[in-house]
């Protein structure tokens, strides 16, 4: 696939190339057999398996959480959560496989620290009252680019995106009533709750990625139909949605320059720190290095479990061939 | 917090701490499991065990008075007040020790409510219900890992046979019969854990034998959990369990 760009496109290149476009235009989904265009294939597995990564990665930052959670009822909604997070990386994982890669290969990627993750997972989870933000904001602007997923071009992503959206809002609004509960609480909670929102609202405009001039890729996905909304659009819909919500906990967003215009008939804010955002993307956000030292760990503690387990299915394979030979 | 439950009550909340500290140390797998697929089963048996264990509080906190409930129970009891099975709160090691430890757990705990889904307690017959299906699961998850591992490589062997080594001196508090069990016995809410022992035995063994572990002849046991005497492990089990709510003794979460 690293040829692609030093390749002459043929005339039949050029031909299915553009029968491709013309089929996506006509919004018809693109299944794994169907042929498709080096780069849409290379777009997917890319965005796909970050997309994976983001789900077992982001399991950290809150199972971080559920050994302390506050109430009984709070650590099964936690835990549960979190358990769906596994679950949504492997429908991904599946879903990048059908592109014809090896999902151990994708692991390895980022356990090199080569592939990306929402680098949102990056930043740490000191205080109970982030399992309320995080469900919140963070996967408030997952939903809104899941959404879009839903009617994305490549038929197994769409797919998976439908499962997983459903459970997604489902978090979010517990992450809302987690807000809910501290923010009509004790002065203690409160404060709790404020603080949490303070420290997760700008990562969560961040999740939505640079200016929609800053993104190159956007156009072709667009054309592709992968993405159907600009990171702008998507991330002054999220805005739009998430103000009314801080209004009614009685909480402040932590924009001076957030203000409704009535012209535009959006909320306007203030400058993203894009350079936060290069910072964390390139690895130096608070907790880089402790999430991926967490996964490598899982994983290299893990060999000699996965080992054992196809170790022994061998031997069990073997002694059925052996006693179906005596048979 | 005062507290002097009475011997019924006893029963039940040690048939809730199991299943709540399990289900705490369980959860600590969350997100370090070695490979997704079993994280997601280790979750999922973390999942069931703290259902159970508010079923019980609930159904135990009823029967008190002044009324109590789950989580009144779960946070601000102290260490000695917490009846359940030392086992269950040492560390959960490596992946050998955990499902060892659910092995030795699950087998005794799916022979127990296995009787406990005909209890004279009708409440606690209907949770039995309940959570026999998924001990069930359980059972069969852990006694196959215990295969897979004792017929695997080498280390899996090596490491299950130490995990067998260091655990079973903590099997012999399944089956103690005096106090609250005795009580429960009589009133016929609970088997006799003496009673479900050969059964335990038997089922152990074979599984045992499948894996190509020894079984260890030690014959001496520890002790206390019953009692509520712990491990050193417990203390820092709890405080981390408790600390939030005990922080905001007045807030609702």
């Amino acid at each position: 696939m690293n040829s692609i760009k030093n390749q002459e496109p043929t005339s039949e290149t050029i031909r299915l190339e553009a029968r491709f476009q013309n089929y996506v235009d006509g919004e018809n989904k693109v299944e794994p057999k169907d042929w498709m265009p080096g780069a849409y294939r290379k777009t997917l597995i890319r965005q796909i398996s970050q997309h994976a990564h983001s789900e077992v990665v982001g399991m950290l930052p809150e199972a971080n959480w559920i050994g302390r959670a506050p109430s009984l009822r709070r650590k099964v909604a936690l835990l549960a959560k979190v358990q769906d997070e596994a679950g949504h990386g492997l429908y991904l994982y599946s879903a990048a496989e059908t592109l014809g890669v090896d999902r151990r290969e994708l692991l390895e990627e980022l356990l090199a620290g080569k592939a990306k993750y929402s680098s949102i997972f990056n930043y740490p989870t000191p205080s109970w009252a982030d399992m309320g933000a995080i469900g919140w904001l963070v996967d408030g602007a997952a939903i809104a680019n899941q959404v879009m997923l839903c009617r994305t071009s490549y038929g197994p992503y769409a797919r998976a995106m439908v499962k997983i959206c459903k459970e997604e809002s489902f978090h979010q609004r517990q992450g809302y009533e987690i807000m809910l509960y501290l923010s009509k609480g004790t002065p203690a909670q409160k404060a709790m709750a404020q603080d949490a929102l303070n420290r997760w609202w700008w990562p969560s405009l961040m999740m939505f990625g640079p200016n929609d001039a800053e993104s190159p890729n956007s156009a072709q996905s667009m054309r592709w139909k992968i993405k159907r909304k600009s990171n702008d659009e998507l991330r002054q819909e999220f805005i739009d949605k998430t103000v009314p919500q801080a209004e009614f906990l009685g909480l402040s967003i932590p924009d001076p320059e957030l203000r409704w215009n009535e012209a535009r008939g959006h909320y306007d804010f203030g400058p993203i720190n894009w350079e936060e955002f290069k910072q964390v993307v390139a690895g130096n956000g608070p907790c880089n290095r402790e999430r991926l030292e967490a996964r490598r760990k899982a994983d290299e503690e893990g060999r000699w479990v996965r080992e054992a387990a196809n170790a022994y299915a061998q031997k069990q394979a073997q002694r059925r061939a052996q006693t179906s030979e005596v048979a | 917090m005062e507290f002097s439950p009475d011997l019924r009550t006893q029963h039940l909340l040690h048939l809730a701490d199991n299943a709540l500290i399990l289900g705490q140390r369980l959860s600590e797998w969350c997100g370090h499991g070695p490979v997704l697929e079993q994280d997601i089963a280790i979750i999922n048996t973390a999942l069931d065990q703290i259902g159970q264990a508010r079923m019980l509080y609930q159904h135990a906190g009823k029967g008190m008075n002044p009324a109590l409930d789950e989580d009144q129970l779960a946070f601000f009891r102290t260490e000695n007040q917490f009846l359940n099975f030392t086992m269950l709160e040492l560390p959960n090691g490596d992946w050998a020790q955990t499902l060892v430890r659910q092995f030795f757990f699950d087998t005794y705990n799916y022979l127990q409510y296995e009787r406990l889904t005909e209890s004279s307690d009708p409440a606690l017959r209907a949770i039995a219900g309940k959570a026999l299906k998924e001990i069930g699961y359980h059972a069969q998850f852990s006694a196959e890992w215990v295969i897979r591992m004792g017929d695997g490589t080498e280390e899996s062997h090596k490491r299950a046979q130490d995990a067998v080594d260091r655990l079973w001196p903590y099997t012999g508090e399944f089956f103690e019969s005096d106090g609250f069990s005795a009580e429960a016995a009589v009133r016929r809410a609970a088997p006799l854990p003496s009673d479900l022992q050969p059964h335990w035995e038997e089922k152990v063994d074979a599984v045992l034998v499948e894996a190509g572990l020894k079984k260890p002849v030690l014959q001496w046991f520890q002790t206390g959990g019953r009692k509520g005497q712990h491990t050193e492990h417990m203390g820092y089990i709890l405080a981390e369990l408790q600390f939030l709510p005990r922080l905001h003794p007045e807030a609702q979460w």
